[in-house]
């Protein structure tokens, strides 16, 4: 490893790479990196549970979805085609807003749902972000796990049925693993994707990661600095997201 | 023929009596594929200890009368008693209890073509698959059989291996051990060698072999006339969906009666 870092091209890009990151530091404006400090590591943990809440709910969401495309009858499938194909076709930024000025704005007109026990909840930002984000990821990964369960040889299928085994425990024990297997790669940039469409939240008023860049912006007009660090902590979850997957897939067989 | 109304209610308190010898009946089984009668009525029985091979070319329905004693193929009308219990069929031949054909599933190991071990698992989780997540045993007590039963066909070390790592005949082999794992009344074989190198079928027979030896009940469909002739008890010759011909190997390749069945030894030979 350390060896093969000391290919000359190598230690010039090395050497490279450490200047730039030394004139950042050195030459920019980085004094109002303290003050803001607190707010940006809430705006990380924003922007990750967000994350990783909407790509399990989304997910779980596209597993049927794909299942119905994949084998279900004309009444399932053509809804979940019909999901897929919206939720693909508009831009993400669109759904939020539907979501959020639609529905949002929709509930209180109703006295039934503001005085439920939801309305604390529901007068929020942020259900809207999981949902909107939610249905995104569960329209593609629904696409993508169409392909993948109708990938799976049927012969995997076909000897599991001739050992007894039940329809449900078929599709848990040996379609779901070696359909989630085929998608892996696929769900890994996906979920990279998904982290980057993050920001787009911060229009409805979520103070994720990106929204605490743009308030320094604001506060302050420094405009570099602020979008530099932003792009280091993004390029840092996506290389976490990537070993992460990296790690799942090298956990069972490999070609 | 009209297959309908044949099948399933004749006397339902069958078999009973000979149980303890029959592992399997087959009875004026159809099958068709929309227009295509495959099955033109076929029979088969085979008491314990009994190999019956089944012959016959490529189209012959060999391998759908195989997969319709496992209802793999929903027959569309006949009689299937394995081990003195008769598969309940709706008119159309459909299981009219799913239930019973997952448990008689159980009792029926198979042996595919094509492995179709499953991918995502190692051997070892292979053979310990079905025992341990259908039939309830401990899943200790089912690795030490599983271990021994791949030691048994020859894979001792490959039990963290996964399928796609080994060449067809070791495939080949940990599917017949996954298919013994459940201790199972009747074995089935697809044309278990006919996916394979041919350096590759002499391991696979071998293992076979060994079974029919220690008194395996087995239906083999096969295009090895030569492993036919050695290890059944009974051949059955099929040809455009009917039983052309049958009887002890040594009649029937020896002594073929039916035109047939004498040019199909010829061009197979």
């Amino acid at each position: 490893m350390i060896r093969a870092m000391l290919i000359p091209r190598r230690l010039i890009m090395l050497g490279l790479f450490a200047a730039f990151v030394l004139w950042c530091a050195l030459a920019l404006d980085w004094s109002w990196l303290p003050r803001y400090t607190p707010l940006a590591l809430s705006g990380l943990w924003v922007t990750i549970w967000l994350l990783v809440v909407t790509i399990v709910l989304g997910f779980a969401l596209a597993v049927p979805l794909g299942l119905a495309q994949a084998i279900g009858p004309w009444y399932l499938a053509a809804p979940a085609r019909a999901f897929c194909t919206v939720i693909r076709g508009t831009p993400l930024l669109l759904q939020i807003w539907l979501l959020y000025f639609g529905l949002g704005s929709l509930f209180p007109q109703f006295p039934w749902i503001r005085e439920s026990e939801l309305w604390p909840y529901l007068r929020q930002a942020w259900p809207y972000a999981v949902l909107s984000l939610t249905l995104s990821y569960a329209g593609y990964e629904g696409e993508v796990m169409r392909g993948a369960f109708a990938s799976v040889q049927k012969g995997q299928i076909e000897a599991a049925r001739a050992f007894g085994m039940p329809r449900f425990k078929i599709f848990r024990r040996i379609w779901l693993p070696q359909a989630f297997r085929q998608a892996l790669p696929t769900l890994g940039g996906e979920t990279i994707l998904q982290l980057k469409a993050t920001p787009l939240v911060a229009t409805i008023t979520i103070v994720e990661l990106y929204a605490v860049a743009a308030r320094v912006r604001q506060d302050t007009f420094i405009i570099y600095e602020p979008l530099l660090l932003l792009a280091l902590a993004y390029l840092v979850i996506a290389g976490l997201i990537t070993l992460g997957f990296r790690w799942i897939e090298q956990r069972g067989p490999r070609q | 023929m009209s297959s309908a109304q044949t099948a399933p209610q004749a006397d339902a308190a069958d078999g009973t009596d000979s149980a303890s010898q029959e592992a399997i009946r087959v009875e004026d089984l159809h099958k068709s594929f929309g227009d295509l009668e495959v099955l033109k009525g076929v029979s088969l029985t085979a008491a314990r200890g009994d190999v019956v091979a089944i012959i016959g070319g490529s189209g012959s329905g060999k391998s759908t009368m195989l997969r319709c004693i496992n209802f793999l193929e929903t027959p569309s009308s006949g009689r299937i008693i394995v081990g003195g219990e008769e598969i309940a069929m709706k008119p159309d031949g459909s299981p009219a209890k799913p239930k019973q054909i997952e448990r008689i599933r159980t009792r029926l190991g198979m042996v595919f073509q094509a492995f179709n071990l499953w991918t995502h698992r190692t051997l070892l989780e292979n053979v310990i698959e079905v025992p341990v997540h259908v039939l309830g045993i401990p899943k200790r007590e089912a690795t030490a059989r599983a271990v021994e039963l791949l030691e048994r066909v020859g894979l001792g070390e490959k039990h963290d291996s996964y399928p796609a790592f080994l060449s067809g005949g070791q495939q080949q082999r940990a599917a017949i051990a996954r298919a013994l794992a459940v201790d199972p009344a009747v074995m089935l074989f697809d044309e278990p060698t006919s996916a394979l190198d041919p350096e590759l079928v002499g391991e696979v027979l071998t293992v076979i072999r060994d079974l029919a030896a220690e008194g395996r009940t087995m239906i083999l469909v096969t295009h090895e006339m030569k492993f036919a002739r050695e290890v059944a008890s009974h051949v059955i010759y099929l040809s455009e969906g009917r039983i052309e011909e049958e009887g002890p190997p040594e009649e029937v390749f020896g002594n073929p009666q039916s035109e047939r069945l004498q040019q199909f030894l010829r061009t197979v030979s």
